[in-house]
Formats: structure tokens, sequence, C-alpha cells
């Protein structure tokens, strides 16, 4: 058995790199920015994280996953705590996060969410294809796979892809 | 407590009415699952419902916490438990449910879930813009995070009122039959309750006569752009300038379709009480 002693929130922080969101596991609770705070106290560690959506399924996994690998670790006990406000917004994630999203073929949210947006057939956004890099792509539908994500097609290669809709 | 000048009994109900409002429309949708005219549209629905019940869950888990808190008993049918997010949805009874008549409807055919949708998610996007700001800060926070998906479920049905508006005689005829079955479940939305009165004048919920204009406009403009009569018009097509409105839901007096829905929602834990996966 491991016991804890001396550790840094920097450090806790590393050990939840080995956490994945169970709906895009290239992605890393750090790079999805649900991560919110740290809070230790000698032995013990709470872990507040924010949902990404409202009914996002993944989220009492993910409280799942907090808990085993930092108990992995020696911690006594660990607590996870949920807030969500203020909401989580994609501009939260990670750089890295983005880069790894299109390695995977996802493309990455652009940076200027427009869910905001309340008119009725507009232009879609100009979203690029992560296999070929064109931007003639087209929306199929605005709900894709997961609630986090949208469907499009690129025009130039065919290959249908999800795009991690802004929020 | 978050707030202090509201009712620990009242503010509970009216947590509630949110909470089932979100988790029986959300249920509805849910019904569509492997129904779906094409694989992206079920898939848009479901995402739909999933939202919808995650902020029914949210609403759940603060009444839980308001109702124990202050030692409230709001469940007839269970005894000296806690309370929780499941048992408040899984084992109260119809009366207990304070969800709006619209959302319980049944879901017909394609127009029908659309038009019900459309309706009550133009209304949705505009509670929870007023709720954002509501003085008791658990609610503003659900609310906010809640505003950004209901963005998309309005503009998702609001788009497919438009293209069956403006489509073929087949869809427009059917979601013309839509409205004249939905119509009269819309007065409801903005007839507050005595619990919705008291949380509006404690600044904690909204005052829903005043979004009654702007859900107007907004209704307006789509039909208007779906080549749609408005049915407040007397026009071709139109029903009567005021139409009669039922209501009833939001005090606990529900059409024969709740009883069906938490039949099914509720088998699980009636037939296996207490039985978790
Ligand atoms: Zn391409």
């Amino acid at each position: 058995m491991k016991i804890i002693s001396d550790i840094s929130i920097e450090k806790v922080r590393e050990m939840l790199e080995e956490v994945t969101d169970p709906e895009v596991p290239v992605l890393t609770i750090n790079d999805l920015g649900i991560v919110r705070d740290i809070t230790l106290d000698g032995d013990r560690v709470e872990v507040t994280i924010t949902p990404t959506y409202s009914g996002c399924p993944a989220l009492d996994m993910i409280a799942a996953n907090i808990r085993m690998t930092l108990l992995s670790y020696g911690f006594a006990d660990v607590k996870v705590s949920n807030a969500i406000s203020p909401a989580w917004t994609t501009d939260w994630m990670s750089e890295k996060g983005k880069q790894k999203l299109k390695e995977f073929g996802i493309a990455p949210p652009n940076a200027k969410p427009q869910f905001c947006n309340t008119n009725y057939f507009t232009e879609n956004e100009a979203v690029q294809c992560p296999h070929c890099d064109s931007w003639n792509t087209r929306r199929i539908s605005e709900f894709g796979s997961t609630a986090c994500k949208a469907l499009y097609q690129c025009k130039d290669c065919q290959e249908p892809f999800d795009y991690f809709k802004c929020h | 407590m978050h707030n202090t000048n509201l009712e620990p009994a009242i503010l509970t109900e009216y947590l509630l009415h949110l909470a089932d409002d979100a988790l029986i429309l959300g249920h509805r949708n849910s019904e569509w699952c492997g129904h779906g005219p094409v694989l992206e549209q079920d898939i848009a629905l479901t995402n739909i419902a999933l939202d919808l019940i995650g902020q029914g869950r949210n609403f759940y888990q603060y009444a839980a916490s308001t109702a124990n808190q202050s030692g409230l008993r709001i469940l007839q049918t269970v005894e000296e438990k806690e309370i929780n997010e499941d048992s408040l949805a899984y084992l109260r009874d119809t009366r207990e449910f304070r969800n709006c008549l619209l959302v319980e409807q049944t879901n017909g055919d394609w127009a029908k879930t659309i038009m019900r949708q459309f309706l009550f998610s133009s209304f949705q996007y505009l509670l929870y813009s007023k709720l954002q700001e509501s003085r008791d800060s658990v609610i503003a926070g659900i609310s906010a995070k809640a505003l950004k998906e209901v963005t998309y479920h309005m503009r998702w049905s609001g788009e497919w009122v438009i293209r069956l508006g403006d489509g073929t005689e087949e869809s427009r005829h059917r979601i013309m039959q839509a409205i004249t079955e939905l119509w009269t479940y819309t007065g409801e939305l903005f007839a507050p309750t005595d619990y919705e009165k008291s949380a509006a004048d404690a600044g904690i919920g909204a005052n829903l006569p005043s979004l009654k204009t702007e859900w107007d406009k907004r209704v307006a403009e789509v039909f208007h752009e779906a080549i749609l009569p408005h049915p407040g018009g007397t026009g071709e097509g139109g029903l009567t300038a005021d139409p009669w409105m039922q209501s009833g839901g939001k005090s606990g007096l529900h059409s024969e379709h709740l009883g069906f829905i938490l039949t099914e929602l509720q088998f699980m834990q009636r037939a296996y009480p207490a039985c978790e996966w």
C-alpha cells in the first residue's frame, strides 16, 4: 500500500491524466476542461467536476474512475463533487485536447461558440474536415452520436465525421 | 439554504414542477428511440430526451435536498425513507406530478412530436433565460446550463416546423393537424399556479404572463416562415381568436396519458422495489 504524503495539487492533476472520457477515450478529463477544483487535506482529496451537458451519461462513470485512480495512488479518502455553475464551455478544452480530437477523426470545436444563435436555418458553421483538412463540408445533423457532437460530411473526400460542437 | 424568503414546501413544489416538465417530455421523446424516420433524426430526438432528463435530474436532486432539509413529506407512497432524485421520479403517483398537460400529450406522428417540442422549447427558452437570473443560485445555475441545450432544441424543432409547413401537401396537412391538437395546451404554460406566483414574487421563479408576448412573437415568426396560419387568428385554417385552453396538469390534474407514461417509467421500481442496476 502506497502512502500519500506531501502531495501537490499539480501532482493530483497529473494523476487525473489517467482518467479519460468514456465517450471520447482520447481525451483526458483535463483535456475536456471539466475538472473545476482540487482540494487537499492530508491524505484526503476532493475533486470537483462539471458536466458537459445536463444529461451527460458519462459523468457518473468519470466520477467512479477518478475515485479508483486516486485511491490507487494511496489516498485514504476521495470525494468527487459536481458543480454545475458556471456552465461548462468548449473554451475550457485544452489545445492539446483539440489536437488529439483531430487526430482521432473528430473535428475540434471552433473558438467562437455559436450556441446562442436562435435564428433558424442560419449558415452552417465552417468546420474543417479532420481527414483531409478541407473546409468544404456540410452539416448533416446538429445532433451526433453523443450530446456533445454534431454530424458533418466532407464534400471533398466524402467522409462523414463528428464535430465536437461549440457549447 | 440558498434563499430564505420562500417556504420549503412551496420551493419544493416549484422545483418538482420544473423537473416533471423536463422528465415527462424527455420520456415522451425517448419513446421514439429506434422509431425515428431516419437515423439522424432518431438520434436528434434521443439527444434531446437525454438533455431533458438530465435537466429533470438536476431539479429533482435539488428538490430532494430542500425536502429532506425541511423534513417535508412529499411522497404519499413512501415513508421513513430519505427522499432522493429516484424516489421523486419513480415513486410519486399521477396526482403528485406537476408537469403541464402539453408535455404528456402522445407522440402522434412526426409532425405532432415536432410541434409539441417547438411550442414547449420556445417557452422553456424564455423561462430558463429568466431563471438564470433567479435569486436562488442553484436554480440559476441549472437554468444557465440548460439554456444552452434548449437553444439547440428550439432551433431544431423550429426548422422542422418550417420544413413541414412549407413542404408537401401531406406534411402541411399534418403539421396543421398538430397545431389544432396541441394549441389548447399552450395557455397553461403562461397561467401561473399559486406556487409559481409565490416563486415569482420571491424573485426565484419567473413571471409567466410576462413571457407570453415574446413567445407569441417567436411562434408567429416561425409560423409565418412556414406559411402556417396563426391559431390566434381567424383567417383560413386558423382557430378562433380566443380558443379554449385546457389546464390542470401543473396542479396535479392530468390527462389520462400521464398514468400510462408512469406505468412504463416506474415499472421496475414498482415491480422490484429498491432495485438497482
Ligand atoms: Zn475531407
